[in-house]
């Protein structure tokens, strides 16, 4: 764990680009998928494709504003297709882009190892943020549950490494 | 301050992105205004996505129409007979029922009840999810183009599924009813205790406000109560899970959902609900205990006979006794009905599953003091129901008869089938 943690920390970074296509497709799709597929296979309801677009397109750009922005959209749309006030994933998804943008500058989102660990830390960030804002302004009853959010991160995790390898594929080199 | 915000450039940025959003936050989570027009980033992102969504919908349909028509029929023919099988039970079952259902309705005309009746549907097809654990959403395609409105109900044939929460022109949005923002009226089917049915955080449905002094047991049947003027009265939501007392005067109770939430892929919106008074069904109709009675092998009666016993010749003041026809030994019941033919003891609903096998046949009066009615025969069973007496004078004045005859004929006891009916 530490070998690939002091890989990971590094400070000659690249920052890539993408299509604009790629920038508006891979997120729709996302978003599609997470719409979709528990229809047939419920258990895929646990995975947030969503947040993984957001975390793997914020940790490429390396830009901050970027990051923050693109997370805000994705998830104001996640929210558009849930029954509760707009905004609950916006905010959390904004608040994991920037700070997922902002930690790239400083590791290495190449290797396998530091994306499992980065996913599942901002997955937890993430649910981390949701329940603050949902329980503190939406009132709605949710329970903090540590064995659910550690499981789903833990999973979400280990989709990561292969979707980002997938998605390495539209890179452009800036 | 130019030059600050200048050089905290990022993170003005992102707190101005986060005020925007909990501010766009708490204007939602004021008191919702009733007619409050519809987010437009709702309506883009459903549009976006759900042509997506029905047009993979509708390709993974016709290759399973093309697989399961054409390609996989293997065993069709022996599935055919079972399911002969299963609708002769059935029917068998439905005849009963019905019976029972036109005694129902008697009752309810007499007691001027309104009853709701779903006289109109529409089959949709689920196109999508909400994608998230935290809210039970499905998507439709069907939508306001089709007749299709917001507060609509929404059933599956196994139970509720959810209402309506907004119908687009192309699609609509069903809130499920273990969603947290969901409510039912909801009632038990054995006691009548009325409570409300709704979802809780993690997708388990709840019956809540039913008092921890009432009898509930694991596996009781909850259906809607009709209270809250959406769903339909007496549809099934679920079955009770566990019971257990909380720290309130309330029982915490978990239910099974009737219908398969989470693996629904049609489901019916119920577009028209009347509500009228049911007509009492009862000249003309058939009662199921005589089509029954028809359908079964008879024993004939024997021909009368004259005092040495010799047979008489059929004439007009004694006319030839049909197999199923009342051979006047037995009155009917108060309420002018008299339960279909079980055997001793049984559920008429349940009895029908068994294949009715002639049995021997036993004078009317040992039948009745039996509790029995014989399908075969002509007994009680075969008896033409009286009219429906509307005047409540004049049913007293059929029930004090029919009493009076009863006493006369039928030694008393008071426990038997037709008493505890």
């Amino acid at each position: 764990m530490r070998a690939v943690m002091a890989q990971s920390l590094r400070t000659d970074v690249s920052v890539n680009r993408f299509h604009p296509a790629a920038l508006v497709g891979v997120p729709l799709l996302a978003l599609f998928l997470q719409a979709f597929v528990p229809l047939k296979l419920h258990f895929v309801s646990r995975f947030d494709l969503p947040l993984l677009a957001t975390i793997f397109f914020a940790v490429s750009r390396r830009n901050q504003v970027q990051g923050l922005m693109t997370g805000a959209a994705i998830g104001l749309l996640q929210d558009s297709l849930t029954g509760l006030p707009i905004g609950l994933y916006g905010l959390s998804k904004t608040v994991v882009g920037y700070v997922a943008s902002s930690l790239s500058v400083k590791i290495d989102s190449e290797n396998p190892g530091s994306r499992f660990l980065i996913t599942f830390g901002f997955f937890m960030l993430h649910q981390l943020v949701y329940f603050t804002v949902a329980r503190g302004m939406v009132r709605l009853d949710l329970q903090w549950q540590w064995q659910h959010e550690l499981l789903g991160a833990v999973l979400n995790a280990l989709v990561a490494v292969p979707i980002f390898m997938m998605l390495d594929r539209l890179k452009q080199r800036a | 301050m130019e030059n600050v915000i200048n050089r905290h450039r990022t993170v003005t940025i992102l707190v101005m992105v986060l005020f925007a959003q909990v501010i766009g936050l708490a204007v939602q989570v004021r008191r919702p205004v009733e007619g409050e027009p519809v987010r437009l980033i709702r309506v883009w992102a459903t549009t976006a996505i759900s042509p997506i969504e029905k047009g993979v919908i509708g390709l993974g349909n016709s290759l399973h129409r093309v697989w399961s028509g054409y390609v996989d029929l293997r065993g069709a023919r022996r599935e055919n007979e079972g399911l002969r099988q299963q609708i002769e039970q059935l029917q068998l079952q439905q005849l009963r029922q019905r019976e029972d259902a036109a005694q129902a309705r008697r009752l309810q005309a007499l007691l001027g009840f309104k009853e709701q009746f779903i006289s109109q549907t529409l089959p949709a097809q689920v196109i999508g999810t909400s994608g998230s654990e935290q809210s039970r959403l499905l998507y439709l395609d069907r939508g306001a183009s089709d007749g299709v409105k917001p507060d609509m109900p929404v059933v599956s044939p196994d139970g509720l599924v959810g209402k309506v929460a907004r119908a687009d022109r192309g699609n609509c949005t069903v809130l499920l009813i273990n969603d947290q923002l969901s409510g039912v009226g909801a009632m038990m089917e054995k006691s009548r205790l009325q409570g409300i049915v709704s979802g809780a955080a993690n997708g388990t449905l709840i019956l809540q406000y039913i008092m921890s002094d009432e009898k509930v047991e694991p596996g009781d049947m909850v259906v809607a109560s009709g209270g809250d003027r959406v769903f339909p009265k007496g549809m099934p939501i679920g079955r009770v899970k566990s019971v257990s007392r909380g720290a309130s005067v309330f029982y915490s109770i978990e239910l099974q959902p009737a219908a398969e939430l989470s693996r629904l892929e049609e489901v019916l919106i119920i577009t028209k609900l009347e509500q009228r008074a049911p007509e009492a069904i009862t000249a003309g109709s058939a009662r199921a205990a005589d089509i029954l009675a028809n359908r079964l092998p008879t024993v004939p009666p024997p021909a009368p006979t004259d005092e040495n016993g010799n047979p008489l010749p059929p004439s007009r003041s004694n006319p030839p006794i049909k197999p199923n026809a009342s051979n006047g030994n037995k009155p009917p019941a108060a309420g002018g009905t008299t339960r279909p033919a079980t055997s001793a003891g049984g559920n008429p609903a349940t009895a029908g599953t068994a294949t009715p096998t002639p049995k021997p046949k036993k004078s009317p009066a040992a039948t009745a003091a039996s509790g029995e009615q014989d399908l075969s025969g002509p007994t009680g069973a075969a008896e033409k129901p009286p009219e429906t007496p509307l005047d409540p004078k004049d049913a007293k004045t059929k029930k004090d008869t029919s009493d009076k005859q009863e006493k006369k004929e039928v030694p008393p006891k008071p426990d038997g089938p037709q008493g505890a009916r």
